[in-house]
C-alpha cells in the first residue's frame, strides 16, 4: 500500500485505485494464475529427464512444428484478409452490409466440431469444395490450416473495426492535398496508424489457434508425424491416465506461446511509439 | 433432404452427443448416477425406467435415474477426479480399473463381484464392408492387403481402435502365427489407413459419409446403427476369429457408501442380467449374457469364434502398458507402417 501511495496514487486522477487494483489482481489470479500454476506444479512431479522424454520425441516435436507452423500461417492469411474484410465493412456502403458483418462472427459462436465437422464435409474429396481441388485438403496438415484460419478471422476484423471506424479522413485528405498518390497515402499514413490493432488481432488469432482442438481434430486426419496437433497429443497423454506428461507439453506450449505473444506485444508497443504515441 | 442440411444436421446431433449429458433429478426418493460411455445412451435411455417399474414394485420406493456419457476415458477420469457417480458402464475394464489406482473408489477385485467377469452384455469387432464386397474382404488378413483402405479410429483416443488393433493382433495369435508375424500383419492393416478418427462414430462418418476406405472396422452393435442411418449400402462380414469386448459395469463403493445407495445400485446392475435387462440389451444390439436370450435374437447375433483381452493379452492393464502406452508396441506399429 505504501508502494502505491507513495508512487502512483500522484498519477492517479480517479478515486479507488487501491481497490480496482486488489480487485484486478484477484480476478486474474484465480481466472489465470491460478489454473496455470496447477500445471506448472503438475510437470514438477517429473524428474527433468522424464520431462525432457514427454516434451522431445520426434512426434511430439512433429506436432509442435504443425501447431505452430499452421497457427502462424492462419493468422497471418487472416492478417490480410481480414484487413480487407474489416475495410470494407467500414468503408464502404453496400446491401446485406449488416448481414455480413453479423456473419463475421459466426466462428466465434458456432461450437467449434460443429465448424469442424462442416469443414471436414466441405473439403472431403466427395465434397461441396473438396471434389473440385486437384489435390487434398480434409485430412491432411492442409485442413488444419483451414480450420484455424476459420476460426481466427473474427479476431483481426473485430480489432481492426473500431480502429479504422476512429481514422480521420482529414488525415487522408491532408495527404491527398500535399500530393500523395493512393498508394503512398495508405502506405504512410492509414497503414502504420492501423498497424497496432493489425498486430494485436494477429497476436489474437495466432493464440486461438494454437489451442484449437475441437475444430481441427474433426478434418486433421491424426497420422502420427504429418497431421497430429500438440493438443491432441495432450488428450492422448490423458486417456492413458498420464496427467503429468500431458501437463509437460502443455507447459512446453504455454512457454512458448507465451513468449511469442510477448514478442508481438512488444513490436505492436515500438510501432506504437515510433508514431510518436498515437 | 438436401445435403448441406443433412450434414450439419449430423454435426449438431454429434456435438450434442458428445457433450455429456446429466438429466436433473425431479421425482423425490433415491437418484442414482450411471457414468457411462458414449454410445450407450440409448440403451439405459430404455433399461432405466424398466428397472424403475422394477424397483418400485419390489420394494415400493420411488427411483431417479441420471446418465451421463462420454468419451470412456474421460468418464472414467470425470469419476477418479470427484463426480459421484452411483454405478459406472463401460466397455473396457481398464476405465475401472482406474478407480482403483487413483483414489480406491472401488476394491481391486472389482470385476469379481457380479457373473462374467462383472460384464453382463458384450459386444465383437466386425469388418463392414461396401455393398457387394468389391475388394473381397474376407478376414483380417484381406485389410493388409495393398490398395485396400481401412477406417479404423485412434487407438490412442478410442477404445473401439485399441479393440480392433487388439482383435486383428490376437486373431492372428489364434491362427498360430508368432508374434512378430501377428506384429508384421496389423502393421501391413495399419499401413492401409489414411485418416485416424478420434472416435469410433467419427470413423464411421469418415467411412459413410465421406466414403473413405473399403472397409470400417466396429463393434457389431453399431452395425445396425450405421445401416439404420446411412442405407443399406454396407454389409457387415465376421472375421474367422474376433476379439470378444466385455462392457464391465461396478457400482463406485466409496460414492454408493457414504449416499447411503449401495443397495439399489446394486440392485440396478442385477437387474442388467436379469430376462428383461438382457432382452433390452438384445435389442439394442449387445450380444446378452443370458443363453436362452442369446437363442431368441441368434439371427443378430451369429456364431463367432472370440477370444478375450484376458486370454491373449493377460487384461487391459497389461494391454494398455504393452501395446498402447507411449513407446509401446503400437507406436512401434505406427511408426512401420508409416516408413512403409
Amino acid at each position: 500500500m505504501i508502494f502505491s501511495r507513495t508512487l502512483l496514487k500522484r498519477h492517479s486522477v480517479l478515486p479507488g485505485f487501491d481497490l480496482a487494483l486488489g480487485l484486478a489482481l484477484l480476478y486474474t489470479s484465480l481466472i489465470v494464475l491460478i489454473p496455470l500454476s496447477a500445471a506448472f506444479l503438475k510437470t514438477f512431479t517429473l524428474t527433468w529427464q522424464q520431462f525432457l522424454d514427454a516434451t522431445t520425441t520426434p512426434r511430439v516435436v512433429a506436432s509442435y512444428r504443425l501447431t505452430f507452423g499452421a497457427s502462424f500461417l492462419a493468422a497471418l492469411l487472416n492478417a490480410f484478409f481480414g484487413l480487407i474484410v474489416a475495410w470494407v465493412l467500414v468503408r464502404y456502403r453496400f446491401p446485406a452490409k449488416r448481414l455480413i458483418d453479423a456473419l463475421v462472427d459466426l466462428p466465434f459462436a458456432l461450437p467449434t466440431a460443429v465448424a469442424g465437422i462442416a469443414l471436414t464435409a466441405i473439403y472431403a474429396q466427395n465434397g461441396l469444395i473438396g471434389q473440385w481441388l486437384p489435390f487434398k485438403v480434409s485430412f491432411t496438415p492442409l485442413g488444419v490450416w483451414v480450420a484455424l484460419v476459420f476460426i481466427g478471422l473474427p479476431f483481426v476484423v473485430r480489432t481492426l473495426q473500431p480502429v479504422l471506424d476512429d481514422l480521420n479522413r482529414e488525415l487522408e485528405e491532408a495527404a491527398a492535398t500535399l500530393g500523395a498518390n493512393r498508394w503512398q497515402t495508405f502506405t504512410k499514413v492509414i497503414f502504420p496508424i492501423l498497424m497496432p490493432a493489425l498486430l494485436t488481432g494477429f497476436a489474437l488469432a495466432f493464440a486461438r489457434a494454437l489451442g484449437e482442438y475441437g475444430s481441427v481434430i474433426f478434418i486433421a486426419g491424426n497420422m502420427p508425424m504429418i497431421s497430429e496437433i500438440t493438443p491432441l497429443l495432450i488428450i492422448t497423454k490423458l486417456e492413458q491416465y498420464d496427467y503429468a506428461g500431458a501437463t509437460a507439453i502443455a507447459v512446453v506450449m504455454l512457454v512458448a506461446a507465451f513468449l511469442l505473444l510477448l514478442v508481438i506485444n512488444l513490436l505492436q508497443a515500438w510501432t506504437r511509439k515510433r508514431q510518436g504515441g498515437l | 433432404m438436401p445435403p448441406t442440411i443433412c450434414f450439419l444436421r449430423r454435426a449438431v446431433l454429434a456435438v450434442a452427443l458428445t457433450v455429456t449429458t446429466v438429466t436433473p433429478a425431479l421425482a423425490a426418493g433415491t437418484t442414482l448416477l450411471n457414468v457411462s460411455y458414449d454410445v450407450s445412451r440409448e440403451f439405459y435411455k430404455d433399461f432405466n425406467p424398466v428397472f424403475a417399474a422394477h424397483w418400485k414394485k419390489t420394494t415400493g420406493e420411488d427411483i431417479t435415474l441420471n446418465q451421463s456419457h462420454g468419451g470412456s476415458s474421460r468418464q472414467a477420469r470425470s469419476v477418479a477426479d470427484g463426480l459421484e457417480a452411483d454405478v459406472i458402464t463401460m466397455n473396457q475394464a481398464n476405465d475401472i480399473d482406474i478407480l482403483f489406482e487413483r483414489g480406491k473408489l472401488v476394491p481391486q477385485d472389482w470385476a469379481k463381484r457380479l457373473p462374467n467377469n462383472s460384464a453382463p452384455t458384450t459386444s465383437v469387432s466386425v469388418i463392414l464392408v461396401r455393398k457387394g464386397n468389391p475388394k473381397n474382404i474376407r478376414d483380417w488378413s484381406d485389410l493388409g492387403r495393398p490398395g485396400v483402405g481401412v477406417i479404423i479410429p485412434n487407438p490412442k483416443t478410442a477404445g473401439n481402435g485399441r479393440y480392433t488393433y487388439l482383435a486383428a493382433w490376437g486373431a492372428g495369435i489364434k491362427a498360430g502365427l508368432s508374434p512378430d508375424a501377428a506384429r508384421a500383419l496389423v502393421t501391413r492393416i495399419f499401413a492401409n489407413v489414411p485418416v485416424l478418427d478420434g472416435g469410433g462414430r467419427g470413423a464411421t462418418t469418415t467411412f459413410a459419409q465421406r466414403n473413405l476406405g473399403d472397409a470400417l472396422v466396429t463393434f457389431e452393435s453399431e452395425a445396425p446403427l450405421i445401416t439404420k442411418e446411412f442405407g443399406d449400402g454396407f454389409e457387415v462380414i465376421y472375421p474367422s476369429r474376433t476379439i470378444l469386448a466385455e462392457n464391465p459395469v461396478s457400482v463406485v463403493d466409496k460414492v454408493v457408501d457414504r449416499r447411503g445407495t449401495r443397495k439399489q445400485a446394486e440392485a440396478y446392475l442385477q437387474f442388467l442380467y436379469s430376462d428383461a435387462g438382457q432382452e433390452i440389451a438384445a435389442r439394442h444390439n449387445l450380444r446378452p449374457r443370458s443363453e436362452k436370450v442369446l437363442a431368441r435374437y441368434s439371427k443378430a447375433f451369429p456364431k463367432v469364434n472370440t477370444f478375450t483381452v484376458d486370454e491373449v493379452f493377460g487384461g487391459w492393464t497389461q494391454a494398455q502398458k504393452e501395446h498402447f502406452n507411449d513407446g509401446g508396441l503400437y507406436d512401434q506399429v505406427i511408426a512401420a507402417a508409416k516408413a512403409r
